[in-house]
């Protein structure tokens, strides 16, 4: 983003090359227990990258120690080349926004006020609610088609409609980077694919930086521009869904025996499991022991 | 929104005003002045309203003087202070706890500044200030016990209730040991205590009283935009840039010595934490902690509630306590009954 390249560098040093987002050789626990362990990961600027991976494979961790919830115990999380934590807390969030898995819509809010509330960053006890503060709200809203909701109580809407409300307070937010965990987890299908729309839209028109953690591969691979797949805390595979998802990675990643063909709509790839028989059949102990252990369970 | 206007300046200032918020605490702020005007008035030796008026301003007589300075205005005071303090602090613990039962009251602080009072009656016959002193020092002990044994990743709603609650019942059980110890001069003198009594207030409740309400009421206030955000849960409001522990620590804390010290100096009066930023918040409609008008609301209910102790039974005959009691416990259960029927219950 930065344009005070230094001449007499060589062009492999430009500040320009280097990513926002990212995080360097970090180890993630939760008290004792190590959800992962020198893990690298860095966000291109202007993806839309999305992180895949089993449950529990650290995908929602990661998520949060990039948005500095979580401190790393080893290694750093660097933000336009800063240490995440060490930066002061509205700065980041003015930069980066982050849409939680579990957020509280206080009694008897309505949409309106919601949506304001994304300018906090943006505001102090002498600049309270500006008329740039009134602008964003009101483009947030239209842009996630709830300004006609903004009088409505958030209670009374539809879980599809809350969660385009909680996508207008992180856009108030006006933030270049915008992470999202698992934002269509409790929606019906055309929900989901109308938030993923939404997110599609954010990224192309607005050229904001999306990085979302999604349960469906094949969300994944329609919509990111850059898919990292993760298991047991280490990145298996990261680039492009069309370079890189093929049997062999979800098989690896997810221990799932399948095909994968082009999507008809879009040309991304779409994975298709095998026939339970198939999977059996194949003669594959490891799989077979896992779908045994599975059906057990 | 509706209600919400900004105000703005030229040089880019602006200011957030909810009319309806600020009608509210104006309405309220007249109420309680107007309260306290006929509540000096009241007594065995009534003074008209316009006496009172006058002679707050400098130019009564010499007598009317002293009953109003001297013995009624600082009774007076204290009403509007322990009000404010408990309203305050019930509006805090409740918007932290995000839980109507999160106030202090339920959460045992009362009966810990309970049980440092009555240990200094029963075990070492204190005097009235080593009973106020003891009251202090059993509620902020008691306060922290919470937070520490709340305490885990930050403290959480259900957890902080929960635990108080259990606070709560180990307290009471201590206190009512030390009752059974004590002899009937001082088991009386507890009884009163614990009921919260503005009697024989003077002005040495004041001083200390007001001096903590200037210094932590503007502190609070200023951090009232972060825990309005903290409503929202930790993980958003995180997002936004709150410091979501520092806030939180600083607001328990404030919380904890003004729920302990106006407890220290009414005695623990029931119900006013409980009910004031309830009450404040079916006026104002409008979501979010709703601090000031909390604050005025516990002003005005136990200036109101001491007017009617007085009025209805005589004289003193009936400690403030019994009156919010009786109020905040109707109060609470219309409260239970109507959140029952919204299904959050």
């Amino acid at each position: 983003m930065s344009t005070d390249t230094t001449a007499g560098r060589g062009p492999d040093h430009r500040r320009s090359t280097v990513n926002r987002l990212s995080a360097e050789n970090v180890t993630l626990a939760y008290d004792q227990r190590v959800i992962a362990e020198q893990l690298s990961v860095e966000i291109p600027d202007n993806s839309f990258t999305v992180i895949v991976g089993p449950n529990a494979c650290g995908k929602s961790t990661l998520l949060r120690a990039l948005s500095r919830m979580l401190r790393p115990s080893e290694g750093r999380v660097l933000l336009d080349g800063q240490v995440i934590q060490s930066m002061p807390a509205k700065k980041v969030a003015r930069t980066l926004g982050l849409l939680p898995q579990s957020s509280i819509a206080p009694d008897g809010i309505t949409v309106g006020d919601l949506v304001g509330r994304g300018r906090y960053p943006h505001q102090g006890l002498l600049r309270q609610w500006s008329a740039e503060d009134e602008r964003v709200v009101q483009e947030s809203m239209a842009h996630t088609g709830v300004a006609e909701l903004a009088e409505r109580y958030v209670d009374e809407l539809s879980g599809g409609q809350r969660q385009r409300v909680w996508i207008a307070m992180a856009l108030a937010q006006q933030t270049p980077l915008l992470l999202l965990d698992e934002p269509t987890t409790y929606l019906d299908i055309q929900h989901q694919i109308d938030v993923l729309d939404l997110c599609a839209d954010l990224h192309e028109e607005q050229g904001r930086t999306l990085v979302a953690v999604l349960h469906d591969l094949n969300h994944a691979a329609r919509y990111a521009t850059h898919l990292i797949a993760l298991r047991a805390g280490k990145v298996i595979a990261q680039g492009a869904p069309n370079d890189i998802v093929t049997a062999d990675l979800v098989e690896e990643v997810f221990g799932l025996r399948c095909q994968v063909i082009d999507d008809p709509e879009t040309g991304t790839p779409l994975i298709v499991p095998a026939a339970r028989r198939a999977r059996a059949a194949a003669g594959d102990r490891g799989t077979a022991r896992k779908v045994g252990a599975a059906e057990a369970s | 929104m509706k209600t919400n206007r900004a105000v703005r300046t030229p040089g880019g200032l602006s200011v957030r005003l909810d009319v309806r918020a600020l009608t509210v605490v104006v309405l309220l702020l007249v109420t309680a002045l107007t309260a306290s005007v006929v509540l000096i008035g009241t007594g065995d030796f009534p003074i008209p309203a316009a006496d009172v008026l006058r002679t707050l301003v400098g130019e009564g007589d010499a007598g009317q003087e002293f009953i109003v300075t001297e013995l009624r205005l600082p009774r007076v005071l204290v009403g509007l202070l322990v009000g404010a303090s408990l309203g305050l602090g019930g509006a805090l613990f409740q918007s932290i706890s995000r839980n109507p039962l999160g106030s202090p009251d339920v959460l045992g602080l009362g009966q810990g500044a309970t049980a440092g009072a009555l240990t200094m009656i029963v075990l070492f016959s204190g005097t009235a200030n080593q009973v106020t002193l003891g009251a202090l020092v059993g509620g902020l002990v008691t306060g922290f016990a919470i937070y520490a044994l709340a305490w885990k990743r930050g403290v959480h709603g259900y957890r902080l209730v929960l635990v108080g609650i259990g606070v709560s019942a180990i307290v009471t059980a201590v206190n009512g040991y030390l009752l059974t110890k004590s002899d009937i001069v001082d088991a009386a003198r507890a009884v009163v205590w614990m009921t919260g009594s503005l009697d024989g207030r003077d002005w040495d409740q004041v001083w200390p009283l007001l001096a903590l309400c200037a210094v932590l009421v503007p502190l609070v206030l200023a951090n009232s935009r972060e825990l309005r955000m903290m409503e929202m849960g930790d993980d958003v409001s995180y997002a936004l840039g709150v410091r979501v522990e520092r806030v939180r620590l600083l607001l328990m804390l404030s919380a904890v010595l003004l729920t302990a010290s106006a407890t220290a100096a009414a005695g623990p009066v029931g119900f006013v934490a409980l009910t004031a930023p309830q009450l404040a918040r079916r006026l104002t409609r409008s979501p979010g902690p709703n601090l000031t008008p909390a604050m005025v609301m516990g002003a005005t209910l136990l200036v109101t509630a001491d007017w009617v102790s007085q009025r209805a039974f005589g004289a003193d005959q009936l400690p403030v306590g019994v009156v919010t009691g009786v109020l905040g416990g109707g109060y609470l259960l219309w409260l239970l009954v109507t959140e029952r029927r919204a299904g959050r219950i």
